[in-house]
């Protein structure tokens, strides 16, 4: 007997079930690396990850890295149980950030970053969690070298 | 050709907004539409258009159950809650260009019910649960592995940027809240009749999440509306004082289907669309009577009297300040209650009241002499419509 039908089940946290480019962009982060779609014509970068470049019309294009840092976009703070998976974070921030790229990705907020401490355009960093082979979560940290 | 001034509103009906029905939404439906071609004076032989929402019922089931025999046109609109509004203009154009002369407009859900059951999945999330949907991919694979699934979460990064960009006290969106309730109060068929509200109550109620407060969450409810538009021609030989479609419009922000990826998030649908259908009514929309403004939150209500022309970027706190979106006041808002406080109904309800407005025919809620009023709608990731109707002289 290896699992116990009343112990009560712990859900998880919802994970992407990416496919296509999406699969592409999470197995970057998989490895622990932050890449975009960046067009190989106008050299525009892009997310979401799209088959052509929106800008030029390309189908020419790189998954290029991303620096990671960045500023706080915008973010909310979810008080309410809209995800069982995330119940027992609550409250906790979805961070908005726009990377120097040009791109906006969202972001939980590292445990050790206050939403508190959260203003526009605080300079932050996202890393990765990575979860699998195929698939790493952003997440918004503190910048380290505040300007 | 203009479609500005062919056609008209000239039946509208609704249900009881409630939580928990023993009717099927299909015979909701189905009863709506009816109550609606008997309010316009019409029979089911003078249909030849139907516009059914998306995801709830095909056209084909309502057209048969109603024994409209001589369907000429058919489409549907798939803008979440901006649909309703722009349901008129498909109307309206159908009308104008002598496609389909009498077409019924319905939309009906079990907004709470089905909610209850089992479907947490799709709470609150604004859409029907079925069909294919331009925000699937987007929430499932950037939003949700962040915690973010609801409109309350992801509209709330606009507004959270929003709030802190232009200075807006809570008690801006704290003010559309108690106006919705105070008007609710005026209406037999509100869901929150009976139960007013105060900006303290709305200041001291919990979080959902930030900036919004339960109050600023509008009500799952089960209900149906139903309206038919004609020609103006038509319908002067009709019962009710016609509500002319004088200007229509919608758009759709780029891309529609990321709210992050926009030049400008905080720049909605609803800025360009505004424009054009004031200027096909040939007015400034500071000549309307009454705003019935799409409210699935507070804060939507904000930057939509913005996007309408009504006040400048930022400054919709001042603008409903004191009293101005009341009953009394210069611009009355959401006089039958709104999403917040009359219930959910895709914002149809809004087009009924606002034809009910122009009638004159809205009770104790009736805002004197009532001549033009501006209806908008709201949906996805931000879809924007708007219609404004004018009492026929
Ligand atoms: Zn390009």
């Amino acid at each position: 007997m290896s699992k116990r039908a009343d112990q009560p089940r712990v859900p998880d946290r919802p994970l992407p079930r990416p496919e296509g480019l999406d699969a592409e962009f999470y197995a970057w982060c998989g490895r622990g690396e932050l890449r975009f779609q960046r067009c190989g014509t106008c050299r525009a970068w892009r997310h979401l990850p799209r088959v052509l470049c929106p800008s030029c019309g390309s189908d020419q294009w790189t998954w290029e890295p991303s620096t990671g840092r960045g500023v706080v976009w915008s973010w909310t703070t979810t008080h309410q149980q809209f995800e069982s998976g995330m119940g027992s974070r609550l409250p906790y921030a979805s961070v908005v950030v726009e990377l120097e790229e040009g791109v906006r990705v969202v972001a939980l907020l590292a445990d050790d970053f206050a939403s508190t401490d959260l203003r526009l355009d605080l300079p932050v960093v996202v890393e990765i969690e990575v979860i699998s082979d195929e698939i790493g979560l952003l997440v918004c940290g503190p910048s380290r070298h505040h300007p | 050709m203009s479609i500005s001034g062919a056609s008209a509103v000239v039946g509208i009906a609704e249900t009881d907004y409630v939580r928990g029905s023993t009717v099927s939404n299909l015979e909701r439906m189905l009863r709506t539409a009816q109550h609606a071609v008997a309010d316009a004076g019409l029979t089911m032989s003078d249909v030849d258009g139907v516009i059914p929402p998306p995801g709830f019922v095909t056209v084909e089931e309502l057209a048969a159950n109603l024994g409209i025999e001589s369907l000429r046109y058919s489409s549907t609109i798939a803008m979440g809650g901006a649909s309703s509004t722009a349901t008129l203009q498909t109307a309206a154009m159908a009308i104008a260009t002598g496609v389909a002369h009498t077409v019924l407009c319905v939309v009906g859900w079990d907004g709470y019910s089905a909610m209850r059951s089992g479907a947490a999945a799709t709470r609150g999330t604004d859409r029907p649960p079925s069909g294919p949907n331009p925000m699937t991919r987007t929430l499932s694979q950037y939003y949700r592995p962040y915690g973010v699934r609801v409109p309350a979460q992801f509209y709330s990064w606009l507004f959270n940027r929003y709030k802190l960009l232009h200075g807006v006290p809570d008690e801006a969106a704290g003010a559309v809240a108690v106006a919705c309730r105070n008007h609710a109060q005026l209406n037999e068929r509100a869901l929150m009749r009976g139960r007013p509200l105060t900006l303290d109550d709305y200041l001291q109620a919990r979080w959902v999440a930030e900036p919004l407060r339960l109050f600023d969450c509008c009500l799952e409810t089960d209900a149906a509306c139903a309206i038919v538009l004609t020609s103006v021609e038509r319908a002067r030989d009709l019962r009710h004082a016609p509500a002319v479609v004088l200007g229509v419009a919608e758009a759709h922000p780029y891309p529609a289907d990321d709210l992050l990826s926009r030049r400008d998030p905080l720049r909605i649908a609803l800025s360009d669309a505004a424009p054009r259908a004031f200027a096909m009514a040939g007015i400034s929309p500071h000549e309307v009577d009454l705003l019935e403004i799409y409210d699935c939150f507070t804060y939507v209500v904000l930057l939509q009297l913005e996007a309408l022309g009504l006040c400048g970027p930022g400054e919709a706190a001042g603008f409903v300040a004191d009293g101005t979106i009341g009953l009394g006041g210069r611009y009355p808002l959401n006089t039958h209650g709104g999403l917040l406080s009359q219930g959910h109904m895709w914002g149809m309800n809004h087009v009924v009241e606002l034809v009910r407005q122009l009638r004159h025919d809205a009770g104790p809620a009736q805002v004197p002499n009532a001549e033009i009023g501006v209806v908008t709608g709201w949906g996805d990731f931000g879809d924007g419509s708007v219609a404004v109707l004018a009492r026929a002289r």
